[in-house]
């Protein structure tokens, strides 16, 4: 029996695999960092964290004249976000429905993709995590309004370059900023266009960046996410009428070169 | 009668085939032939009953391993496919079978062969597209 014990839950495969379908596409959807940082995994749960090549000095050792150093390592967090499903209502894939009420899947899947979006971008304290933004030595572009963003872009360009770093270039964007860049135009002539054609990476949609948008260099080397157990399904418990699944993975994320991303701000 | 060159070996009427499948094609006949003289190589220098010339195949043997690796590298730049895999498998840790499992999603029907301890996954991976 494996970690996620899912053998043991009252669901059939046909369930499962709607279960598991669901989940894939809200994840991909939603997951917007690792669209962007470069990826190590998934090594399995067996992973507890990673060699940073450091060493932190004890000043004082127990025995005289020996010197002692304790070496660093950056631990994996583990996420676990539970969900309820109505095992009346599983049972109707094994009978030929393919339109199961999955709600529940989904809001897990987003919960755990900004969990995981949000540590990445902002940073998570009690899990180790410095964060892309907090870690940026950049002093983030202001974007007055929705038709300043080109102009905060070209100015974002301006400052990685100027920091020796090279591109591809790519634009993560919050919520507030990706409906303005999608739904606006300047005299006639789209702003997300605009923007793409003075980049040269992706633009993405990353639901967890609140703050704005991130413009941040794809070349690799920079931002490291590594995964344990990658995104999966377990089973926790069931009664007569339902049984409760949790999404869950470890991770953890480092940044190998802070200078790497600027914040575009909106005001 | 003359020597079979690579490009006789296409499968296909050349005229239906790009460029890049061309230069693929080199480049995986140039791997293809670099690993058979690693092989030989190895079976030459383990056969033979002269230390010097022994250490002499040994090295061209691990000049061979380099020309391999520069061969391979060159693929990788250009297959998002081998890409994806090498970052997969070359330099991982824990049983190469159970990361296949992990990538796939596909743990509980591997043919047994990962851990009891491997979990299945949704095989998200990484999302990042290839250049």
């Amino acid at each position: 029996m494996d970690l996620l014990k899912r053998k043991r839950a009252p669901i059939t495969p046909e369930a499962w695999e709607q279960i598991d379908e669901e989940a894939r596409r809200v994840l991909k959807l939603h997951l917007g960092a690792r669209k962007l940082v470069d990826f190590s995994g998934p090594h399995g749960w067996k992973l507890g964290g990673v060699n940073t090549g450091r060493l932190n000095a004890i000043h004082k050792g127990p025995v005289p004249e020996v010197q002692h150093a304790v070496r660093d390592v950056q631990p994996l967090v583990e996420v676990r976000a539970p969900f309820v499903m109505k095992i009346l209502e599983l049972d109707y894939a094994a009978r030929g429905a393919n339109d199961l009420d999955l709600d529940a899947v989904i809001a897990a899947a987003e919960r755990v993709a900004f969990a995981e979006d949000n540590a990445i971008f902002s940073g998570f304290k009690d899990a180790r995590i410095k964060g892309i933004i907090e870690a940026s030595p950049h002093a983030p572009i202001g974007v007055n309004t929705n038709l300043d963003w080109p102009r905060a872009v070209v100015e974002g360009k301006d400052v990685l370059r100027a920091a020796g770093v090279n591109g591809p270039y790519a634009l993560a964007l919050g919520p507030k900023a990706y409906a303005e860049l999608t739904a606006d135009s300047e005299d006639g002539y789209p702003l997300r266009q605009r923007i793409e054609a003075n980049l040269d990476g992706p633009l993405v949609w990353a639901p967890a960046l609140v703050s704005g948008a991130l413009l941040l260099s794809t070349r690799g080397g920079d931002y490291e996410l590594t995964v344990g157990q990658d995104l999966s399904i377990g089973y926790a418990f069931h009664d007569r009428e339902n049984v409760e699944l949790y999404l869950t993975e470890s991770f953890t994320f480092r940044v190998l070169e802070d200078t790497a991303a600027v914040l575009l701000r909106r005001a | 009668m003359l020597r079979a060159m690579s490009s006789e070996n296409y499968h296909e009427l050349p005229e239906l085939l790009s460029e890049d499948t061309k230069n693929m094609h080199r480049a995986l006949v140039s791997l293809r032939e670099e690993l058979e003289a690693v092989d030989w190589y190895q079976q030459r220098a383990e056969g033979c009953s002269d230390d010097e010339l022994r250490a002499v195949l040994t090295h061209n043997k691990n000049e061979e391993i380099e020309h391999a690796m520069m061969v391979l590298e060159w693929i990788r730049r250009h297959s998002p496919t081998f890409d994806g895999n090498i970052g997969t498998y070359v330099n991982s840790k824990g049983p190469i079978l159970q990361i296949e499992a992990n990538q796939t999603g596909g743990g509980e029907s591997s043919g047994g062969s990962a851990p009891q301890s491997a979990s299945p996954s949704l095989g998200i991976g990484s999302l990042r597209e290839r250049v």
